[in-house]
């Protein structure tokens, strides 16, 4: 097929020269545009490559429907209690995945040799980074969006109703941005997009099941239960729980912000050193 | 090259180690504006990583280098507005369409939307990739993802362009494309730096020529001083009659440079200075009443130019460097 394509086209050396001859340099976008553009491309991704997002929400939509069905009625006495119960910690594990790919996407770039031609044009240099974390919160709300959707159809009525939906994303959202720093600084070490993927979801699936996504952690042993307590994707299951009830707990939203923050500031700086020395 | 034409490239001891490997161990190189100059040398000889310190990529560990008149490390921005990269791999969104690529480029060079997206059409159409603008880049083929590459690299005409081996894994066809747009790259006033492997590329291209091995400059100068120094080519000629080869081996020998013979029984080559020498050898032979099935000019190929400049064979550069290091 492609060799048809050749056939039919070709060069066109008098409109190449046309072409070569006829630019003006433009003025040098400022940041927000640069960044803005890389935004741009990032949906434009989204768009492209669909099986990206599917990966990521088909998961939790599966989990949501095998625990909700099979282990529903005997960890919370009914599926529709338990539902209550694990929706917002699910949302919370489908977002969390989500953030795996801009690892990943950001490896493929390197690999690709795309980043290259990024880091060889007169452009703010952290431009690439937040333009493609705005293509990547498309894909958070998207990935949240889905699984409270299927929640809902399934007979789920969050106490705050739609406001407390959108509080809860949104929260998971910010938190996301905080953690796919972590993910990125993976993709600036790591060979290959898949070793990303892998060593990714190797660290978050475990994270995930050790919280109270899941089960609510009273029934555990001591240690186990001590773990789950303080791991953070427990503490933002517990604010987005009581941001869908209406009843807004401080501490954990506060806490989990903070978890956002110090990944952020602790991996931000160590991705920009890499993308500039890579 | 006259004092006051400006350099487009100016390069004195450039280093670059990685961990126990230097990859580039002092390289000067001098590059007037306007001229295609090539860079030829094996892979691991220190081509890309020296590309990759002249487009700002990498910081060299020393030396310095100058690029259209601004320091590549202090006025980095500065070399980053007037050169564009064509990398070893064809650097090129493969998850976005052809047309999409070069809007983003446009965009990102500082172009407003309509003009982007008309750059980005008439870029398509001059490259001859419009019917496939539309389609994934993971879709194109090898050539036509190499003239996207390129397309994507004037999208803003660059006073420099590096072009890392441009032309390597293509088919011929797609080859002399690629050969068409640097020549009209030249023409219009963009000074290329050409990394490659192929002596033949570089001496279609390059006015001037630096070889390197191992990460140094070993040699410089036009494609023909090059040529000429390492000797030459050969006329290989295919007789009608092997029976008659010993003569005509008299005959090349007197007319044209010292004579092997092929294992083809009818087959004989002749070492030779130039294409003028080697129309004589044919016309000699003609001469005696010998019937001349097939006879070609090859040029010296870059294992031949390695041999003579370094004593080691090309490919063997790198298996040597790992020994001695």
């Amino acid at each position: 097929m492609s060799a048809a394509t050749t056939a039919v086209d070709d060069t066109d050396t008098a409109a190449v020269r046309r072409a070569i001859a006829s630019t003006a340099r433009p003025p040098r976008p400022g940041p927000l545009s640069a960044a803005l553009t890389f935004g741009w491309r990032g949906m434009l991704k989204v768009k492209h490559v669909p099986e990206q997002l599917l990966d990521v929400t088909v998961t939790p939509v599966m989990f949501l429907l095998m625990f909700t069905y099979l282990f529903g009625g005997a960890i919370a006495g009914s599926t529709s209690a338990y539902l209550d119960y694990t929706l917002p910690g699910l949302l919370v594990m489908s977002v969390l995945f989500t953030t795996v790919y801009s690892g990943v996407s950001l490896n493929t770039d390197l690999t690709k040799g795309v980043v290259d031609r990024f880091r060889s044009l007169p452009i703010w240099r952290p431009a690439p980074l937040l333009g493609s974390l705005l293509g990547d919160s498309v894909r958070y709300v998207i990935a949240g969006t889905v699984i409270i959707g299927v929640g809902v159809a399934l007979g789920y009525r969050p106490d705050a109703g739609v406001a407390g939906a959108v509080a809860s994303l949104a929260l998971v959202v910010v938190f996301s941005f905080g953690l796919s720093w972590f993910f990125c600084v993976l993709g600036l070490l790591l060979r290959s997009p898949n070793a990303v993927m892998n060593a990714g979801f190797m660290g978050i699936f475990p994270l995930t099941f050790l919280s109270n996504v899941f089960v609510d952690p009273a029934t555990l042993p001591g240690p186990l239960q001590a773990f789950v307590d303080v791991n953070p994707i427990s503490v933002l299951a517990t604010a987005c729980r009581s941001l869908m009830d209406g009843t807004p707990d401080g501490v954990a939203i506060t806490v989990s912000l903070a978890v956002a923050a110090g990944l952020a500031a602790v991996f931000l700086p160590i991705t920009t050193r890499l993308y500039r020395s890579r | 090259m006259t004092l006051d034409a400006p350099l487009a490239v100016e390069a004195t001891g450039l280093v670059k180690r990685y961990g126990e490997t230097t990859a580039v161990a002092g390289i000067d190189l001098t590059v007037p504006a306007g001229v295609v100059y090539g860079v030829l040398g094996p892979n691991g000889a220190g081509k890309t990583t020296t590309i990759r310190m002249l487009a700002t990529l990498i910081a060299p560990d020393s030396g310095t280098a100058r690029v259209l008149g601004h320091d590549v490390v202090a006025e980095a921005d500065a070399v980053r507005e007037q050169v564009s990269l064509t990398g070893q791999l064809a650097s090129v969104d493969e998850e976005l369409t052809g047309r999409e690529n070069l809007v983003l480029l446009g965009r990102l060079l500082g172009l407003r939307r309509a003009a982007a997206r008309e750059r980005a059409d008439e870029l398509l159409d001059a490259f001859g990739i419009a019917s496939s603008a539309g389609k994934l880049v993971k879709h194109y083929s090898g050539g036509m993802r190499r003239r996207l590459d390129i397309a994507a690299s004037i999208v803003v005409t660059p006073r420099l362009m590096f072009l890392d081996e441009p032309t390597t894994g293509l088919d011929p066809r797609s080859r002399n494309h690629v050969w068409e747009i640097a020549r009209a790259l030249v023409a219009e006033g963009t000074t290329i730096l050409l990394c490659t492997q192929y002596l033949e590329e570089a001496d279609q291209l390059a006015d001037g020529i630096a070889v390197i091995d191992r990460g140094r400059v070993i040699a410089e100068g036009t494609p023909a001083q090059l040529k000429a120094s390492v000797g030459t080519g050969a006329l290989h000629v295919r007789l009608l009659d092997p029976q008659r080869r010993p003569e005509a081996a008299t005959v090349l020998e007197r007319a044209v440079g010292p004579v092997t013979l092929d294992p083809d029984p009818a087959g004989l080559s002749a070492q030779c200075p130039d294409a003028a020498r080697a129309a004589t050898g044919v016309a000699e032979l003609s001469r005696t009443g010998m019937g001349i099935a097939h006879f070609s000019l090859d040029q010296p190929s870059l294992d031949e130019v390695f041999l003579a400049l370094t004593g080691h064979a090309a490919e063997a550069a790198a298996t040597l460097e790992e020994q001695t290091s």
